[in-house]
């Protein structure tokens, strides 16, 4: 019997994760404009829209724009799909994410339709959101993604997209 | 819909904070009919790719021209909110060119208003989304005889 192989070092891995996200969401302009960010533990991602005077549609109550509520999930729910593809060819060893940067980017899946559900206003503070990908075909794709401020549990916005998965491999270069 | 009406409308709309963050102007308004444009900007972009404005900007056109079109909708609603937008992208809108949407309110119940919009680019002919939504309609409560 072999003896098995040791571990990479937990930050090197972790590295190499940050690194990978990083280069995904810093590619898009529109995630930089609304001030979006994302955590990440392990494979899961919590999208993040920080307050910002920018996001108001109701300046009376004040409550945020839905459109910017909508872009906030939609933006989670590119971001969840587009993630666990590179995901699982970072993991399986097939990308080097290293390789990643400005100059070879993911390809994004694009959105053939996204149906928005308002619960309730969105309060002027920090809003987080959470996407499931409930099918992700070698052409389509279906993702769930829930919108919360204060309470997990109260969500104040959900959504449903199908996507076109990116065709011609996972990465263009530019 | 008289002129100062009109007037009234156009500055509510440009007051809105993420309406003018996204350069949005109000081209046209009366009766339950909305067009309001969106110029092509750089930091609007959702993919680096192909220079294609974010399917999100475009979301916040159209609920913006929504709520436009149910506020003038001959009703008289004091106020309004969405309850739900669904949108088709159709196809990519052409890089540097400017959005236009234009929204109808057609039916309204005592409290519910529903809508439609299309979005076009400088090809008018072809629209590059469509979207359908129902938003809440707030009256202005009735007086005791």
């Amino acid at each position: 019997m072999s003896p098995r192989q040791r571990p990479e070092p937990v930050q090197v891995v972790k590295q190499r994760r940050d690194a990978a996200l990083r280069a995904l969401v810093q590619s898009v302009p529109y995630i930089r404009f609304l001030g979006i960010e994302f955590e990440r533990r392990g494979d899961e991602l919590t999208a993040i829209l920080p307050f910002d005077e920018k996001l108001i549609g109701n300046p009376l109550l004040p409550a945020l724009h839905g459109g910017a509520t909508a872009a906030f999930l939609e933006v989670a729910a590119i971001i969840e799909l587009s993630w666990s593809l590179i995901w699982e060819e970072m993991e399986s060893g097939r990308l080097d994410p290293q390789r990643l940067g400005p100059d070879c980017l993911p390809r994004l899946p694009k959105t053939i339709d996204f149906t928005v559900d308002y619960l309730r206003s969105g309060l002027p503070r920090d809003a987080y959101a959470r996407a499931r990908v409930n099918r992700s075909g070698r052409r389509y794709a279906s993702v769930h993604v829930e919108a919360w401020q204060d309470n997990r549990a109260r969500l104040f916005a959900q959504a449903t997209g199908h996507f076109l998965m990116p065709q011609g491999g996972l990465l263009r270069h530019g | 819909m008289d002129e100062r009406k009109r007037e009234l409308a156009r500055k509510f709309i440009e007051a809105i904070p993420h309406s003018r963050a996204l350069g949005m102007v109000l081209e046209r308004i009366e009766d339950g009919v909305a067009v309001i444009s969106m110029p092509y900007d750089e930091r609007f972009v959702g993919d680096p790719e192909t220079g294609v404005i974010h399917g999100g900007a475009v979301s916040a056109l159209m609920d913006t021209c929504g709520g436009a079109a149910v506020m003038s909708h001959p009703t008289g609603a004091i106020g309004t909110a969405t309850l739900d937008l669904r949108i088709d992208y159709m196809r990519p809108a052409r890089p540097g060119d400017r959005i236009t949407a234009r929204a109808e309110c057609y039916h309204v119940t005592r409290s519910v208003a529903f809508v439609r919009a299309t979005a076009h680019d400088s090809d008018t002919d072809r629209p590059v989304a469509a979207a359908n939504g129902a938003f809440t309609l707030e009256r202005p409560r009735e007086v005791e005889t």
